[in-house]
């Protein structure tokens, strides 16, 4: 029993890990990915000694970006504005940092593992009823934001607070029902057990992932967790051409770092949600647990550890992958106005979500099955 | 569960409960009870009611109290400075809510009504069991419920709805009315020197 | 187990917390906040026992307290908005309109 539990506890604290680090790769990548895109160069001053420049080594920006730009939002001063509710003004950024945190642990991150003949499971907790647990605490995402907005004392943060809260309650509906039609799918609610749903081919070649099976229903879950997660084309709340910082804009220092890193680590849970939903999870393509089953009939055994450390190299690929992607969404569109991001939710997510699970449910009626 | 950890929730709920009642700005009151709220989320599920549990914090905590924090934006309350009604009310108010509790730990926290039959049909909680339930027992309250929400919904957008009026009338707070007022008067103005 | 004396106390000093607040509480808001906390407490004691008894029907009949509990929520916030456009208070001792 105990094992279990300092396991557990082991497993969850290396997810949280994980998702942070996903968290620092994301600021890197905001600077320099972006400098990528946008044909310039980024930054690449900051330099400790100079051993580098003195070697000729091209400048990557990563003691800019990772401990400069840190240790001074670190140090900086923390004041709360004249007028504003202290108790609320502090509490906010962790009531926002909370939700975030506790969602890494029910992420499937390998399949088992087995260490010293005892076999456990790669996920820090697994609850029965997982993708309940995600809607949960999804939902209370929006606390953080709306008593910064309020606790601010500044009607501009109210505004972008305001319009947060809005914009998260509207698209939680269609994350919602978009992660009811992959339920409905592989006829669980348990994430390890949809992930291990998604092993196996189809016609012989095809892994079995769940974007062939509900490719609509990955669209919902692309756009709605990207408004969720207030990443552009929605960052309207945290318009930086219009309201400073949105809902933020009183928040110096350590508060701000917190928000920031709330909103990258947001950013790298849908990445770890659509992988587990969609992408099949810590599933390699034709690798069974005893190996490789190539769809040629060619068959490569596989040791069992290496089996499960394949498992989350893939699971962290895939992540990344779509990290990147989501960062190239950002530095691509421009945003959307505010009229239009409720229209888009209300008016066209919603619909195509009702739509997605009418369709899902004919089928599984049907072909009278639950894959 | 280990009692030390019920006994503390227990303990923390009441807390908060009190938080709720007693705190002078809506939004602490809110904030209670959101957390009251997470904490009895919390005893159903420990109750093997799982997917209540979670239907708790996604419904309640999650739109029930986001929609009361709108209102509270909306009608833009402040901390109540000063005292707040009648000293005799408070002091009945509370004997009689201590009466009551008094009267309802006799009648249910007496050890005689500790339940000796026990056991649980394999699933319970599960969410396939309570949708059989929901469809077969109750089909007919579910769809009636169904009604409902949509009468409360288009009830709700009727109640608040503003009747929009370029004099600011409709606006719910007397400074917004007089800004909205004084921008009308602009927009009037600048439209006729363009005309002009 | 929870001891079953234990989860019907707490509901029973949560109700009680829950009539205290809407008697001793002028501010409608909050009287509303705590009607809610006596939903609840309900709720808990519809939990219990059901899942005592080991029958479905207490989580059922909390799931449609919930779900009456969102569309009350959605009226009586409209209603609380239009009262105060009309009165422009919250304070309930303040709407005696109708008293003699």
């Amino acid at each position: 029993m105990t094992v279990e539990l300092i396991a557990g506890a082991i497993k969850a604290i290396l997810m949280i890990f994980i998702g942070l680090q996903l968290a620092i790769f994301l600021l890197y990548f905001e600077r320099k990915g972006s400098a990528l895109i946008q044909d310039r160069i980024g930054s690449n001053r900051a330099s400790i000694t100079g051993l580098g420049k003195r070697l000729g080594l091209p400048n990557l920006g990563i003691i800019n970006t990772l401990i400069a730009d840190p240790v001074k939002l670190f140090t900086k001063e923390d004041f709360i504005p004249d007028g504003a509710d202290k108790f609320l003004h502090t509490l906010a950024p962790f009531l926002a940092l909370f939700p975030v945190m506790i969602t890494f642990v029910i992420i499937p991150f390998g399949d088992t593992i087995s260490i010293g003949g005892r076999v456990f499971d790669l996920q820090a907790t697994n609850l029965n009823a997982g993708a309940l647990y995600l809607l949960a605490t999804l939902g209370l995402g929006v606390y953080g934001v709306a008593i910064a907005g309020w606790a601010s004392n500044n009607r501009w943060s109210l505004l972008g607070g305001i319009r947060a809260t809005a914009q998260m309650i509207s698209y939680e509906l269609a994350m919602g029902l978009a992660i009811v039609s992959v339920v409905m799918t592989f006829g669980t609610l348990n994430l390890q057990e949809i992930v291990r749903g998604q092993g196996g081919v189809w016609f012989g070649f095809l892994p079995r992932w769940g974007i062939f099976m509900q490719p609509l229903a990955f669209i919902l879950l692309l756009t709605a967790g990207a408004a969720e997660s207030k990443r552009v084309p929605f960052d309207l709340p945290e318009s930086e051409s219009e309201l400073i910082l949105g809902y933020f804009t009183e928040y110096s220092g350590g508060k701000q770092a917190v928000f920031m890193l709330t909103d990258l680590a947001e950013q790298a849970l849908i990445a770890m949600l659509l992988t587990t939903f969609f992408l099949g999870g810590w599933q390699v393509p034709w690798l069974m647990r005893d190996g490789f089953h190539f769809p040629g009939g060619a068959f490569l055994s596989v040791p069992a550890l290496a089996v499960s450390l394949l498992g989350i190299v893939a699971f962290l690929v895939k992540v990344l992958a779509l990290c990147i992607f989501l960062g190239l969404v950002r530095w691509t569109l421009p945003r959307f106005r505010y009229d239009q991001l409720m229209k888009l939710g209300w008016k066209g997510l919603v619909p195509l979500g009702l739509f997605n699970v009418m369709v899902t449910a004919f089928v599984i009626v049907a072909t009278g099955s639950v894959q | 569960m280990p009692p030390f950890l019920y006994l503390f929730l227990g303990a923390l709920a009441i807390v908060s409960a009190l938080g709720v009642v007693a705190q002078r700005n809506p939004i602490h009151s809110l904030l209670s009870l959101i957390s009251t709220l997470l904490i009895i989320a919390i005893f159903f599920i420990a109750e093997d009611a799982v997917v209540v549990g979670f239907l708790q914090i996604i419904v309640y905590a999650g739109a029930i109290m986001v929609l009361f924090l709108f209102v509270i934006w909306l009608l833009n309350l402040q901390a109540e400075i000063g005292p707040t009604g009648h000293v005799v009310l408070k002091v009945f108010g509370s004997l009689g809510a201590a009466a009551l509790a008094t009267e309802l730990f006799l009648f249910l926290g007496a050890p005689h009504l500790e339940v000796k039959i026990f056991h649980q049909p394999a699933g319970y909680g599960s969410l396939a069991s309570l949708a059989n339930t929901l469809f077969t027992d109750y089909l007919v309250s579910f769809e009636v419920t169904s009604v409902l929400l949509l009468a409360a919904v288009v009830g709700s957008v009727a109640l608040a709805r503003r009747i929009p009026n370029e004099t600011g009338e409709g606006s719910s707070d007397p400074r917004a009315a007089g800004l909205i007022r004084d921008a009308a008067a602009a927009t009037a103005a600048t439209s006729r020197r363009a005309q002009g | 187990m929870i001891p079953l004396t234990y989860m019907m106390s707490l509901s029973a000093i949560i109700f009680a917390i829950g009539v205290a607040g809407v008697v001793i509480r002028r501010n409608i808001l909050v009287m509303y906040m705590s009607i809610e906390l006596m939903l609840n407490a309900v709720n808990l004691t519809f939990i219990a026992l059901g899942s005592r008894l080991g029958s479905m029907d207490g989580q059922v009949i909390a799931f449609f307290v919930m779900t009456v509990a969102a569309a009350e929520a959605a009226v009586g916030l409209g209603i609380i908005i239009s009262t105060f456009r009309n009165r422009a208070t919250v304070h309930a001792d303040e709407l005696s309109l109708m008293r003699w």
